[in-house]
C-alpha cells in the first residue's frame, strides 16, 4: 500500500473569485467613466455650439454709426426755402454728407481720397437724413449733429481690426474719427425693424419674424383643434378594430417621415393642383400643419389617457352622454397637457425648414409681409439664406439670427415646461 | 368678399343659429312648464341649429374652390376659336390670365385681350354666385332646422352623431395625408420613369441633372444615376450613426443605471436640449465651425480635405441624433424589470457585468428597434447635409472628401423655378420616393420591433 497521492492544493472558488476582483473592480470603473464621458461629450457640444454662436453674433447687435455735423442746407439740397414734402423726398442728401465730410476733414484734396472719404457712410445714410428731414420740416437751413449708418467695411473694421478691408487712409480716418468719439459703435435697430437686405448693415430680421408668425398662426389655428379630434376620437370613440390600428400605425410612421417629404407634398397637393400661391405663409402653415398633426396627436392622447377612468364612469353613471363625458370633464381635465404638446409641436414648427424650401419661401424679400398671401419667408430660412452670403458681415447677423430664433425656442419650451407645472394634476 | 371671409360669414351664422336655436328652445320650455318637458337641452337644439346651417355651406364652399378652376378654364377653351389656340393650349391660357391679372407684355392680340376679360367676368360671377348659393344654403338649413325644434324633438342623438362623424374625420385626415405623400410622388416618379428607365436611375453612376442642352436633342437633358446619391448618404449617415450609438447609449447607460436621481434629472433636460435645436442651426455650426476644423485636422494628419467633407456634416449630424438614440434607449432599458437586475447582482456580478450580460441582451431587440429609428432620421435628415455636405455626387469611401445626399439633391433640383414636365423637377419626386419608402420601412420595421419588445415585459 502506497501513500495516497499527495493532491494538488484545492484553490476554494473564492480564491478564483478574489483573485479576479481587482480586474473586475477596475473594468467596472472604466465602464462607468465611459458611459460618464459620453454625457460629458455630448454637453460638450452643446457648450460649443452655443458658445460659437454667441461669440459669432453677439457683434451684430451693435453696428458702427458716424456722427457727422450736417448742414441742411435748401440750395445743396436743390430745393426751395419752404419745400414741400415731395420736393424733400427726392432732394439729393448724398451732397450734404459729402460737404459734412470735407468739413471734418478739409486737408482731403485728390478726386480719388475724395471718394474713399464717401464711402464710409453707409449708402443707407443719406436716407436716414431724408428720413429725419421730413419728419421735421423746420431742420431745413438748420445745422445739427447726426450719427449716420457707417459703411458695412467700416463696421467690421471697428469689430475686428485684423480682418479689415480698408484702405490705409481710410483706416487713418476712422482711426481719428474713433479717436474723437466721433464714431462709435450703438444698437443695431436696423436688425429689428428692416426686412432682408443686400447690405448686411441694413438687413434686419422683422420680415422673417413677422413670416414666422403667420405661417405659425395658420398652423396653430388647423394642427390644434385638428389633432386634439383626431386624439380624442382614437381614445375615446374608437372601436378597437383593424381600421383603428392602422389609423394607429400610420400616425407613428408620419411622424417619423422626413418633414423634407411634406415639402414634396405641399408642392405637388397644394401648389401644383390646387393653385395655391409659392411663398405665401398660407401653404407653409398648411405644409407645417401636416408635418405638426401627428406629434400633436400623441401628446393630446398621452394628455386624455391620463385623465382617470373614474372621472368618466362617475359622469356616465350619473347619464351623461360619451360626448357630454369627453366634452364637460375629459378635455378639460387633459386641456393643460394638450396645451403643452402643442406648444412643443409649434417649437418645432418653428424651426423647420427644408419643407418651406420646397413651396418656394427662399425668395430674397425686402417688405415686411402683410398677410397670408403676401410672399414671405420665415427665420430659420433666412438663416440659411443668410448663411450661404459670403460677406463677412452676413455671419454674424446669421448668428444673431439664431439668437433670436433659440430665444424664442428657449420661451416656448419655457412656457410649456411652467404650464406643465403649474396646471397638469397628478391623479 | 374674398374667399376667406367666407367662412367667418357661415361662422357667424352658425353662431347666431345656435343661440336663436337655444332660445326657441327654452320658450317653448317656459310654456310646457320647464326644461325637463323637452327631448333635449337647449344647448343641443342650438347646436343642431348650426351644424345644420354651417355644414353643408362648408361643404359646398370647398367643393366650389376645388372644381372652379378647372370649370372656367374648360368653359374659356370652349368659347376660344380653334386657331387662337395654338399648338399648347396652356400657353394660351397662361397668358389670358396674365392679360386679366393685368400683366401686359406689349400689345396683346385682340382675341386674347377680349377673352381675358370674359374669364375676369366668369370669375366675378363665380364669386357672385358662391356667395349667393352659400347664403342661400347655410340661411335655408339653419331655418329648417330652426323649425323643427319641437318638445318631442330629441336633438342630442343627431348632434353627437355628427359629432362624432366630425371627430372621425379629423383621425382619418392622418390617413389621407400618408396617402396623399404616396400619391403626389408615386405620380410624378411614373411621369420621371416614364422618360429615364429606372435602370439607369437606380444603378447608374454618373449624376448631372442641370446639363440640359438643347430642347429637340434626345438624351442629352442630364444624366440621372442615383447610386452616388445613394451612397453619399449612406456614408454620412454611418457616420452620424458612429458617432450617436455609442455616445447615445453609454449615455443612457450612464443615466439609468449609475447616476443618481438628482444628477439624472439636471442631465437628462440639457440632453434634450440637444433635440430641440433647429437643424438650420447645426447646419451652420457644421458648416461654418466644424469644417474648417476637419479640414485642418485632415492636413494636420496629411490627408487633403474638402471644405464640404462628409465627415463634417456626418460628426454633427451624430450630435443631433444622440438624445434620440439615448432617450429611446433609456425607455428600453428602463422596461428591463428589476428582478433581472437583482438575480445578476445578488450571483456576484459587479453592476458593468449586469448591465453587459443581463440588462443589454435583454434589451437588445429595443436599442436595435431604436438605432433603426436613428438611421431613418439621418437619412431623411436636410439642412445639415445642404448646409455642410457638397453637391459633387461622386463616389468615394474616403470621409474627408465631399460627397452628396439624396435630400441635398431634391433641395437644390427644387429651390427655384420648376416645371412639372422636365426630368430635372421630377427627379426629385422619384428621390422623395426613394427617400419615403426607405425610411417608411426603416419606421415599420422599428416601430414594430420596439412595440413588440415593450409587450414583451409588461
Amino acid at each position: 500500500m502506497s501513500d495516497p497521492q499527495p493532491q494538488p492544493p484545492r484553490r476554494a472558488t473564492i480564491d478564483v473569485v478574489r483573485a479576479g476582483l481587482g480586474r473586475r473592480y477596475r473594468r467596472e470603473r472604466r465602464f462607468r467613466a465611459y458611459g460618464l464621458l459620453s454625457v460629458l461629450l455630448a454637453l460638450a457640444s452643446l457648450l460649443l455650439l452655443f458658445t460659437d454662436i454667441v461669440d459669432k453674433g453677439v457683434g451684430a447687435f451693435r453696428q458702427t454709426r458716424v456722427q457727422l455735423a450736417i448742414h441742411y442746407d435748401p440750395e445743396r439740397l436743390g430745393v426751395g426755402a419752404r419745400a414741400a414734402a415731395q420736393e424733400l423726398a427726392a432732394a439729393d442728401y448724398e451732397a450734404l454728407i459729402k460737404d459734412a465730410l470735407h468739413e471734418r476733414f478739409p486737408a482731403v484734396a485728390s478726386r480719388a481720397e475724395r471718394r474713399a472719404l464717401a464711402r464710409l457712410p453707409s449708402s443707407a445714410a443719406a436716407w436716414e437724413l431724408r428720413d429725419r428731414l421730413l419728419d421735421d420740416p423746420r431742420l431745413l437751413g438748420a445745422r445739427e449733429k447726426v450719427w449716420v449708418l457707417a459703411d458695412g467695411s467700416v463696421d467690421a473694421h471697428m469689430k475686428d481690426p485684423g480682418a479689415s478691408t480698408l484702405g490705409p487712409l481710410q483706416r487713418g480716418w476712422v482711426d481719428e474719427l474713433a479717436q474723437a468719439g466721433e464714431l462709435a459703435l450703438r444698437f443695431n435697430a436696423n436688425l429689428f425693424a428692416n426686412g432682408d437686405s443686400r447690405d448686411p448693415e441694413l438687413a434686419g430680421i422683422r420680415g422673417a419674424l413677422v413670416g414666422s408668425l403667420l405661417t405659425l398662426a395658420v398652423t396653430l389655428a388647423l394642427s390644434f383643434p385638428l389633432g386634439v379630434a383626431a386624439a380624442v376620437y382614437l381614445e375615446e370613440f374608437a372601436e378597437r378594430n383593424r381600421w383603428t390600428d392602422l389609423i394607429e400605425v400610420n400616425i407613428n410612421n408620419l411622424a417619423a417621415v422626413p418633414s423634407i417629404i411634406f415639402g414634396l407634398l405641399g408642392l405637388a397637393v397644394f401648389i401644383a393642383l390646387f393653385g395655391m400661391p409659392r411663398s405665401a405663409p398660407l401653404v407653409g402653415g398648411l405644409v407645417l400643419t401636416l408635418v405638426t398633426f401627428p406629434t400633436i396627436i400623441i401628446a393630446s392622447r398621452a394628455a386624455i389617457r391620463a385623465v382617470p377612468p373614474s372621472l368618466r364612469e362617475a359622469a356616465l353613471g350619473l347619464g351623461a352622454s360619451q360626448v357630454q363625458v369627453v366634452l364637460h370633464h375629459v378635455l378639460p381635465n387633459a386641456l393643460p397637457g394638450m396645451l403643452t404638446g402643442a406648444i412643443i409641436g409649434m417649437a418645432r414648427a418653428l424651426g423647420e425648414t427644408a419643407p418651406l424650401l420646397m413651396i418656394g419661401m427662399v425668395a430674397f424679400i425686402v417688405d415686411v409681409p402683410g398677410g397670408f398671401t403676401d410672399s414671405a419667408t420665415v427665420l430659420p430660412v433666412q438663416i440659411y439664406l443668410w448663411a450661404d452670403s459670403p460677406e463677412r458681415g452676413f455671419t454674424a447677423l446669421t448668428s444673431a439670427a439664431i439668437m433670436v430664433l433659440l430665444g424664442f425656442l428657449v420661451l416656448m419650451n419655457a412656457l410649456a415646461v411652467l404650464l406643465r407645472n403649474r396646471f397638469e394634476k397628478r391623479w | 368678399m374674398s374667399a376667406s371671409t367666407l367662412p367667418l360669414l357661415v361662422a357667424a351664422i352658425a353662431i347666431a343659429g345656435y343661440f336663436l336655436g337655444a332660445a326657441r328652445a327654452a320658450s317653448l320650455a317656459a310654456t310646457l312648464g320647464g326644461v325637463r318637458r323637452l327631448a333635449a337641452l337647449p344647448a343641443h337644439y342650438g347646436a343642431w341649429v348650426a351644424l345644420v346651417a354651417a355644414l353643408p355651406a362648408l361643404v359646398l364652399i370647398a367643393l366650389w374652390l376645388l372644381l372652379q378652376g378647372p370649370v372656367i378654364e374648360r368653359l374659356l377653351l370652349a368659347s376660344l376659336p380653334a386657331a387662337a389656340l395654338g399648338e399648347h393650349a396652356g400657353l394660351t391660357l397662361n397668358a389670358i390670365a396674365n392679360l386679366a391679372a393685368g400683366v401686359q407684355a406689349g400689345q396683346p392680340d385682340p382675341v386674347l385681350a377680349e377673352a381675358a376679360l370674359r374669364l375676369a367676368g366668369m370669375r366675378t360671377t363665380s364669386e357672385r354666385a358662391l356667395l349667393a348659393a352659400t347664403l342661400l344654403l347655410a340661411g335655408a338649413g339653419g331655418l329648417h332646422a330652426w323649425w323643427r325644434i319641437a318638445p318631442g324633438f330629441a336633438a342630442r342623438a343627431p348632434v353627437e352623431r355628427i359629432f362624432r362623424g366630425l371627430l372621425f374625420a379629423c383621425a382619418v385626415l392622418a390617413v389621407l395625408t400618408t396617402v396623399g405623400i404616396l400619391l403626389s410622388v408615386l405620380v410624378e416618379s411614373l411621369r420621371f420613369f416614364r422618360m429615364v428607365s429606372p435602370v439607369e436611375f437606380f444603378f447608374g453612376l454618373e449624376w448631372s441633372p442641370q446639363i440640359a442642352l438643347r430642347a429637340d436633342q434626345t438624351g442629352s437633358s442630364g444624366r440621372f444615376g442615383a447610386l452616388p446619391l445613394f451612397a453619399g448618404t449612406l456614408m454620412i449617415s454611418a457616420i452620424a450613426l458612429l458617432v450617436a450609438v455609442p455616445v447615445g447609449l453609454m449615455s443612457a447607460i450612464y443615466l439609468s443605471e449609475y447616476a443618481s436621481a438628482r444628477l439624472r434629472g439636471r442631465l437628462k433636460p440639457l440632453l434634450e436640449v440637444l433635440a430641440g435645436i433647429p437643424t438650420v442651426v447645426y447646419g451652420f455650426f457644421a458648416a461654418l465651425t466644424v469644417a474648417p476644423l476637419v479640414r485642418d485636422l485632415g492636413a494636420a494628419i496629411g490627408l487633403e480635405a474638402s471644405a464640404e467633407s462628409a465627415l463634417a456634416a456626418g460628426l454633427v449630424m451624430g450630435v443631433m441624433i444622440v438624445p434620440f438614440v439615448s432617450s429611446l434607449s433609456d425607455d428600453i432599458i428602463h422596461a428591463v424589470p428589476l428582478g433581472l437586475r437583482d438575480g445578476s447582482l445578488a450571483l456576484g456580478a459587479t453592476r458593468s457585468e449586469t448591465i453587459q450580460r443581463v440588462v443589454i441582451p435583454a434589451a437588445l431587440p429595443g436599442i436595435v428597434g431604436g438605432v433603426l429609428l436613428a438611421a431613418s432620421r439621418a437619412i431623411g435628415e436636410t439642412m445639415i447635409v445642404v448646409m455642410a455636405a457638397g453637391l459633387s455626387a461622386r463616389l468615394s469611401a474616403n470621409p474627408f472628401e465631399s460627397v452628396t445626399t439624396v435630400t441635398v439633391q431634391i433641395v437644390t433640383l427644387l429651390v427655384g423655378d420648376q416645371e412639372f414636365d422636365s426630368p430635372k423637377t421630377l427627379a426629385a419626386f422619384a428621390l422623395g420616393l426613394v427617400l419615403f419608402v426607405g425610411t417608411l420601412a426603416l419606421n415599420v420595421v422599428a416601430l414594430h420591433i420596439v412595440r413588440k419588445y415593450r409587450e414583451q415585459y409588461e
